[in-house]
């Protein structure tokens, strides 16, 4: 028999062991269960799972298990030369390839010493821009279904796929775009692509206002998402929050706003916040971001140069150096702050390419400790409402 | 909760009569974008197998095969992609440099069999292979430079002046960005005759390596600051980046290679020779294959003697080369350290006049002889003996001789090789006015196109279709050269068209001097006759096996004599593997 601390048998929560401080259940007792939600569970978003322990219906302890979808891709990389590099990168996060991309061609100008030309910055921004708008549709459809919608994510979901047309017809890749390649870009736009997007983006705007009645105008949504998985201002720094958890919780923080990059500096807009904290403050932020970016998408199609190269010209990239060094590079994805950590020692392999997702506080930290008392059917909703990307998590 | 929070989410009900999307879009409408980066498509004609696309895979998707026969400039293999690793990033395509490489706009293929997704794109049958859409590289965007480093020259009107060397060398900036731009395929090492490894030395200037690159460059041509000038670069002519655009100037990497290292310090570089093994072997002629089987002869031991008629060592790379194009101090470079090993030159020799011919072969146990074309043919028109017809190689090595040619202020020289260019830009730095008469079609002239294109720039006319007709005494001048137009007749298809001259349109130019530079023949007569009849020589050349040993017990040949491409780093390589015959022959090769 173990010593515990002080416990009310009345207390859902079990008795904690006095000298590690760890929960003691008795599964025998018929109290407590144990659930795996996970890995392959929709509403996990993802290869990973969570092992709830559940009083009742109530969650009273969450553990994290990530490993399922493991690739090693920064290890990958240092047995790669650069431009080998340029198609691995993107399978990092599926859903949003093109921050890596982008991140890991600027390291790798910003270290080789290389200026990409104006245009090329443009075509990157807009890229990143429908990216994120691509994984809002896509993420809106989540957090519906999670709550029993699935309608609006057939919605959403489908004019996701519309704007993959247009990277597909931009690209040539419907997922992995590979388009943001070091020195700039690896196409100019296709003729009349502009007309192609306005028109998209206007067919997208209509469903965002259905989906705003659908889902923030409705009273079992509300019910279930407010006060749902509340991060407290304070918990932001503690737990290293950053993006739209952070930004739902009042707090002004945007990447594009702190630090601009690309042509973030010449576009007008203002960052999205919400003080709720919970799972529905962090709805209405993410569903104001994705018109932001439909607006930002407009604002740079009127504003980007119409001539001009959209590449910079590399040393051979088949014995491509880069001299020794090291850089952070960061942009504001859909989940938070991405970051791409570089080191070269001068050869032609990177030493070392660290991916900092924001994913992985959001869905292992953070998710542990939102998850407790939280009521078992809303878990999967609670684990969207984080937005978390599991292969970001894992690399 | 509101009122509204119960409404409207009912405004979903608008939707329910329309048609889902997926109804909307079958599948078999909807091609890929013209983009789209689907199955494989290659131009087999176009391809050169140069394996680009199968170095920067990072997945090991795409395998070289051999599909065609080997040639010149292409290796014959062909990419296979392996769809199981392959992922579609298209930097195969991108980096293809003959552009033969794309993708279609395909992407649905369902099939039971997995083997079948291993395909060579362009020679298996698949109904993409003629797709017009799809992803190719997009103008503007290159991972290749095409354009090749611009080598400093002398001006033109400096040039035509002075013998002082045109080709001025790369500095290191530009030298490391011309190697940059090699795509190490190798073609160039297949082609070179010699077999020099080229992308390796120009790794090694990448590297800033000069001495591994001495090193690599020692390994197959002893004669680099030699080569690295005059060179013929069959490398250049099938290097991969001729299809984007220009060569890698690989004959100038190697000579700025060279360049980077005094002679002094060549023999801590290079790999020690083997101790002396105790067997002679004679040279007969010191030009570049003669030079060339004495160096690996010596770096294997063997006592060697090269017999010369000339005063100095170097045949045609010192007497039949103009200065301008390769100055004699680097012909003296190559020499002096061949010499430094301990090869004895014995100048001023005439096998057959001075020294017997068996007497050499008696004494010694292999005789190698490279004694070149020096007999030059004749024009074989009636006044070819007048004074002031002198050939061009005459002329050449007057040159080096010191002597001021007597070539008076106009000359005509006959011919469109090398030595006919060469001959008229140094008579055009005497300060001659001079035409170039060729009988065939400015593209059949042998000389390299940049020695036609300087020639002309630096002001000799060029007359194509002109053939010689004979030459008279003339009033004013010296000389009136006759020639007449020819026109081009074809002998059926696949043949080279002849000229054939037409009728009555002869034309007349006066001038001091008629230079003659038509080719030349090998001479044979310092071999006695028992000897002379036991080699078999066709067509003016010396038949000789893989090891260049002829008929005749003992004898080896090589260089211009025996070698129908008549070029320094054919005799190179002559040299090299009759040393290597040699070695095998007299019982010393270890493998």
């Amino acid at each position: 028999m173990v010593e515990t601390v002080k416990h009310d048998p009345r207390s859902k929560f079990p008795p904690v062991d006095a000298t590690s401080g760890k929960s003691v259940y008795n599964l025998q007792s018929g109290k407590y269960m144990k659930v795996w939600q996970g890995p392959q569970h929709p509403g996990i978003t993802g290869n990973m799972s969570l092992e709830l322990t559940v009083c009742g219906d109530e969650v009273i302890d969450c553990k994290t298990h990530v490993g399922y979808l493991h690739r090693g891709f920064e290890k990958l990389m240092e047995r790669r030369r650069y431009i080998q590099c340029f198609p691995l990168v993107c399978r990092i996060c599926v859903p949003e390839p093109d921050f890596n991309e982008y991140l890991f061609a600027e390291g790798a100008e910003e270290l080789a010493g290389i200026e990409i030309p104006e245009k090329a910055r443009w075509y990157r921004a807009l890229t990143l821009e429908m990216a994120r708008l691509a994984s809002f549709l896509m993420w809106i459809g989540g957090q519906a279904a999670a709550f029993g919608m699935g309608t609006i994510g057939q919605w959403t979901v489908t004019m996701r796929d519309y704007v993959l047309d247009l990277f597909e017809e931009l690209s040539g890749g419907r997922i992995y775009h590979m388009y943001i390649i070091p020195g700039g870009v690896r196409a100019d736009l296709p003729a009349g692509f502009a007309l192609r997007v306005e028109q998209t983006l206007a067919q997208i705007g209509k469903v965002l206002d259905d989906v705003e009645l659908a889902l923030m105008y409705n009273a079992v949504f509300k019910k279930r998402a407010m006060g749902l998985g509340v991060i407290t201002p304070s918990m932001v720094d503690e737990y290293g929050i950053t993006g739209p958890n952070a930004r739902g919780s009042g707090i002004q923080r945007d990447i594009r706003k702190d630090n601009p990059y690309l042509v973030y500096d010449q576009l007008e807009f203002s960052i999205v916040t919400e003080t709720g904290g919970d799972a529905y403050a962090r709805t209405w932020v993410r569903l104001r971001e994705t018109r932001q970016s439909i607006d930002l998408i407009r604002q740079m199609l009127e504003k980007m140069p119409t001539s001009g190269p959209f590449f910079q010209k590399l040393p051979n990239v088949l014995h491509w150096k880069i001299p020794a060094g090291q850089t952070y590079k960061k942009a504001e994805c859909t989940r938070g702050e991405y970051g791409f950590f570089m080191v070269s020692d001068g050869t032609e392999l990177p030493r070392r390419i660290y991916v900092r997702g924001p994913s992985y506080t959001h869905a292992v930290t953070l998710m542990e400790k939102l998850a407790i008392n939280v009521n078992i059917a809303d878990t999967a909703g609670l684990m969207v409402s984080l937005h978390t990307y599991p292969p970001e998590i894992e690399r | 909760m509101s009122l509204k929070d119960i409404i409207a989410p009912f405004s979903v009900w608008k939707r329910v009569f329309e048609k889902p999307y997926t109804n909307k879009k079958p599948i078999d409408t909807r091609p890929g974008a013209p983009r789209y980066r689907g199955f494989h498509v290659n131009d087999l004609d176009t391809c050169i197998g140069c394996g680009t696309c199968e170095e920067i895979c990072q997945n090991a998707a795409i395998d070289m095969v051999p599909v065609r026969e080997t040639r010149h400039g292409d290796s014959g293999l062909r990419p296979k992609m392996d769809y199981g690793r392959c992922c579609w990033c298209a930097l195969c395509v991108d980096i293809c440099p003959s552009g033969s490489l794309g993708m279609s706009n395909e992407y649905l293929w369902v099939d039971e069999d997995p083997e079948v997704f291993r395909f060579i794109p362009g020679h298996d049958e698949k109904s993409w292979n003629d797709s017009e859409l799809g992803y190719r590289r997009a103008e503007g965007y290159d991972l290749l430079e095409g354009n090749r480093v611009p080598m400093p020259m002398l001006s033109v009107e400096e040039s035509q002046k002075s013998f002082v060397e045109m080709v001025q060398g790369y500095s290191k900036e530009q030298a490391k960005a011309e190697a940059d731009r090699c795509i190490a395929c190798g073609i160039c090492v297949a082609t070179c005759p010699a077999h020099m490894r080229v992308p390796e030395y120009i790794k090694a200037i990448r590297d800033d390596d000069m001495v591994e690159g001495l090193r690599i460059v020692y390994q197959a041509n002893p004669l680099p600051a030699s080569c690295g000038r005059v060179c013929s670069h069959a490398c250049e002519y099938v290097c991969a980046m001729n299809h984007k655009g220009e060569a890698i100037s690989i004959r100038w990497l190697k000579r700025y290679i060279v360049d980077q290292i005094y002679l002094g310090d060549y023999a801590k570089i290079l790999h020690e020779r083997e101790p002396d093994n105790g067997k002679k072997v004679a040279i007969i002629g010191s030009g570049p294959g003669g030079l060339s089987a004495a160096y690996y002869l010596r770096l294997l031991g063997y006592a060697v003697t090269i017999y010369d008629a000339n005063e100095k060592a170097g045949g045609m790379l010192r007497y039949g080369i103009p200065e301008y194009r390769l100055p004699y101090d680097q012909v003296e470079k190559d020499i002096e350290f061949i010499a430094s090993l301990g090869v004895e030159f014995r100048q001023n020799t005439r096998i057959g006049v001075d020294v017997d011919f068996l007497e050499v072969y008696g004494h010694n146990d292999a005789v190698f002889f490279s004694t070149g074309l020096s007999d030059p043919f004749g024009l074989e028109i009636a006044g070819e003996d007048l004074p002031g017809v002198v050939s061009g190689l005459d002329l050449l090595a007057d040159v080096t001789n010191g002597k001021t040619p007597d070539i008076g202020s106009s000359v005509v020289v006959v011919g469109g090789g090398n030595v006919a260019m060469d001959a008229a830009r140094t008579s055009r730095r005497y300060g001659a006015q001079v035409t170039i008469l060729y009988r065939r079609r400015e593209a059949d002239m042998p000389a390299d196109s940049e020695e036609i294109h300087e020639a002309r720039g630096e002001g000799c006319e060029i007359v194509v279709q002109a053939i010689p007709l004979r030459i008279e005494k003339g009033e004013h001048t010296r000389l009136k050269l006759y020639w007449g137009k020819a026109e081009m007749v074809s002998d059926g298809p696949g043949k080279r068209p002849r000229p054939v001259l037409i009728e009555g349109s002869e034309e007349m130019i006066a001038c001091d001097t008629v230079i003659p530079a038509i080719g030349q023949a090998g001479d044979f007569t310092f071999l006695p006759q028992d000897i002379a009849s036991r080699l078999v020589v066709k067509r003016g050349q010396v038949e000789v096996d893989e090891f260049h040993r002829t008929s005749v017990d003992k004898i080896y040949a090589g260089g211009d004599i025996a070698n129908p491409k008549r070029d320094a780093i054919s005799a190179i390589a002559n040299g090299h593997s009759a040393a290597k015959g040699i070695d095998i022959y007299l019982g010393n090769f270890q493998d």
